[in-house]
Parts: C-alpha cells; structure tokens; sequence
C-alpha cells in the first residue's frame, strides 16, 4: 500500500519527508484544500504532523482490534458443532488475521514500523476496541459476535472507506467486502439455534443479553463526550458521529432480532414515530471506561495470550530469515 | 524485544485478477524472501480467488516520481490538446472516424 520504503530518489532513507519538515503555509494550504475538496491525501503528500499521528494511532488500534478480535472465535474453533461450522468459522478468522495486516501495511505508509506497533500492542500502551474483552461462554456466542460485533463493526467501517487517507481507505474497501460473510454467517448461525430445541433458543437468548449492551458501546462515548471526533470529521478520516452510527445500527438490528424471536435486554427500548428511530435506554459508559482502561473481563488473558504467542514464535522468525540469507548467500556464490 | 534488524523485508503485492489483465498493485507485506512473498500474499490477499498470477517486489526497489515535482512533470502535457482526437473538426460528411 504504497509504503514508505517507497523512498523518492536521491532523498534519505528515513520515513516521509513531511514528518519534520517544518509547517510550510503553502503546504498547509495545499493539504487544508486537498481535504476541502474531499481528494486523497496519499502517503507521499505532505501532511499535518497532528494528521499523521492520529492515523497511525487509528489505523493501528484498529490492526490490533482485528488480531485480538481472533482470540474470542479462535477459543471455538475446535468445538464447532460440524464440520460445516469449523470451515466457516476457521475462515473468519483467517480473515481477521488478513485485515489486521492490510491495516498493519497501511499504517506503516506512515513511516511507522510493524515491530514498534506490535510492540506497543504487548506492552499495553496501545488500546484495541474493547469488545474483545468480553468472554466466548457458549457456541451462540460465535453467532453474537458475527451478527452484532460484525454488523457494528460494518457500520462503523463503511464510512471509513471514504477516508481521506488513501491507503486506509483502500484497505477497508477490503475490509467490508469480506466482513460481509461475516455477519451473515452469524446471524444464519443465530437462525439455526432459534429454530431448534428450546435449551438452544434459550442459549442464543443468553448471548443475546450478554453482548447486547457491550455491542452498543462499540460505538464510542456519546458525541458530546468523544475527544477526537471534531477533529476527525473536520480532517474527512471521520465521516459520522458516533451517535449517530450507534442509532443506524440499532435501527438495524431491531427487526432482525424479531425475526429470530429474540429479546433485546432494554426494557426503554422503543419506535420512536416522531423522530423515525427506536428510542432506547441508558448507556453504562462505566463499565466502557472500565474495559478500555483495562479492568474488563478478559484483557490480561487477552495481552497474555498475544504476548506468549509473540514469545513463543520468535525463534521461528528468526530461523526463517536466517534461512533466506543463507539461501541468497548460496545463490550468489553459485553466480 | 524489537531489533530493527530482525524485521523481514517489505514487499509490494501486484496481483493479475484474471487472464488477459495487467497486475495491479493490491497491498504490502512483510517476509523473509520471495518465494515466502509469493506464498504469503497467496493467503493474504487472494483467499476469494481474486487473482491467477501474482508479481511481488522488494518495496525498496521501487522508485517513484515526487509529489512535489507533479506540475512539472505532468502539467506540460495539459496544452497539448493536439494529442487528442477530439481537436480535429471534422465535416459531419466524414462520418465516424
């Protein structure tokens, strides 16, 4: 995705050139008109340092939610109740793994490295969305996660494929073309169980009421209290408001959930006729700020399981580029 | 925990989506040579059979024009509207040509 060791002839090796080059109005003014008139910035643009910071700070929280988000589903794949079910579900989370690396590439466009991101994932100074911190109980939990997290996370990613930043918004072209599969399979999972035995609707009905609220809050604090929003529209990597997404998606899931004849656990939840919305009930944002600050259900097992399997795969990495060198050194000597 | 060193190399991923059409760039990623590029853009981006041929290239060897020297290189093709068909006016008589 256009990376930064694309390096322009006769210029230093180091990351673009816009990162210390001092804020040139012209620059500036070119950057400010290429947003106005909705254009692509692309990586070799010159670009406000604040722009570049935040996009590598988006770009790589979101790499890093769709590596952790594996974890969760990954916990399932050997007791799928088929052998229909593991295929698909062993193919979903092949493709989280395929979106965390064309966000990893794209932010690295950035002049940012995968090792210092990577890092920055284990030792918890980077966040990841705080869905992945909620547990995997039961098999309708893989149902949740397709249907709701997916479908929330569809949501917020649409708008992102018109980003202002050419290689992200490139990257979750990508993206939302496979996360498709994704929530269909789930809710065609949730279907299944709904229809059969009354334990397995009542088990749908308990993942249900467990991912509910947390789903909710996927979308972020409420736009009065969201601290980079303004800033984010304004730059055209933002394209609507938090609330505003949650209320799309809510307005989505609503029928869906009666057809699967379940309950959505939110005794405020209603048609609005006036403002053509469901009206729905307070969110906890106690417990958000809980789970992004790293005091959720599941974030040191989380950190952990990421931390042991970086551990434990470094020798392999190693071993793999100590072989590529010797066989180049072979062939040269072969030459 | 990170030494730069041990980082794999970077490459670029052109894909051919179908017989009769040219590769195209699709995305990047890290591996120790080329033949782990091949195999590993195989996986990243062609799971949904979205291409038959794939070409991978040390992102480093890539050289590309400035975006500084973008009105010097491409504006003086802008007034040479003779290159293009639409310059000659021809008789309604000549038909299409």
């Amino acid at each position: 995705m256009y990376t930064q060791a694309i390096d322009l002839p006769g210029q230093p090796a180091q990351g673009p050139a816009s990162t210390d080059a001092p804020a040139d109005d012209a620059l500036q003014a070119a950057f400010d008109q290429a947003i106005g008139a909705d254009r692509k910035i692309e990586p070799q643009d010159w670009m406000p340092e604040a722009y570049r910071r935040t996009l590598v700070r988006q770009i790589s929280q979101h790499a890093h939610s769709e590596v952790v988000g594996m974890l969760p589903e990954g916990n399932w794949i050997t007791r799928a109740p088929s052998l229909r079910r593991k295929a698909i579900l062993l193919a979903k989370v092949q493709d989280e793994g395929g979106h965390g690396l064309y966000l990893y590439s794209a932010a690295e466009t950035l002049g940012v490295s995968r090792d210092a991101m990577v890092e920055a994932l284990l030792c918890g100074k980077a966040k990841y969305s705080s869905i992945f911190n909620y547990p995997t109980l039961t098999w309708a939990d893989m149902g949740c996660i397709g249907w709701l997290v997916d479908g929330a996370a569809i949501m917020n990613q649409i708008p992102l494929c018109r980003c202002s930043y050419g290689p992200y918004a490139r990257a979750m072209i990508r993206v939302c073309k496979e996360e498709s599969f994704h929530q269909r399979q789930g809710y065609e999972l949730m279907l299944a169980l709904c229809r059969g035995t009354p334990a397995q609707k009542a088990m749908a009905q308990q993942a249900m009421n467990r991912w509910w609220w947390p789903v909710v809050m996927m979308f972020g604090p409420s736009d009065t209290d969201s601290v980079h929003s303004a800033q984010t529209m304004k730059w055209g990597i933002k394209r609507i408001s938090n609330d505003d997404l949650r209320q799309k998606f809510i307005d989505a899931t609503v029928p869906q959930a009666e057809l699967l004849g379940l309950t959505i656990p939110d005794p405020d939840l209603k048609w609005n006729a006036e403002r053509g919305h469901y009206d729905f009930g307070p969110i906890d944002w106690s417990e958000f700020w809980r789970v992004v600050n790293g005091d959720g259900p599941c974030n040191r097992e989380r950190l952990e399981t990421r931390r042991r399997a970086h551990d434990n795969g470094a020798w392999v990495r190693d071993a793999a580029l100590a072989h590529a060198r010797k066989r180049a050194a072979r062939a040269r000597q072969a030459a | 925990m990170s030494d730069p060193k041990s980082e794999w190399p970077l490459w670029e991923v052109f894909i051919r989506s179908k017989q009769g059409l040219e590769h195209k760039h699709c995305g990047s990623l890290h591996a120790t040579d080329a033949q782990q590029a091949l195999r590993m853009a195989r996986d990243v981006y062609t799971r949904r059979q979205e291409g038959v041929s794939i070409w991978v290239v040390p992102s480093a060897a890539i050289a590309a024009s400035a975006p500084e020297s973008k009105d010097s290189y491409f504006e003086p093709m802008a007034d040479k509207i003779y290159r293009h068909p639409t310059f000659y006016v021809l008789p309604d008589e000549v038909g299409h040509m």
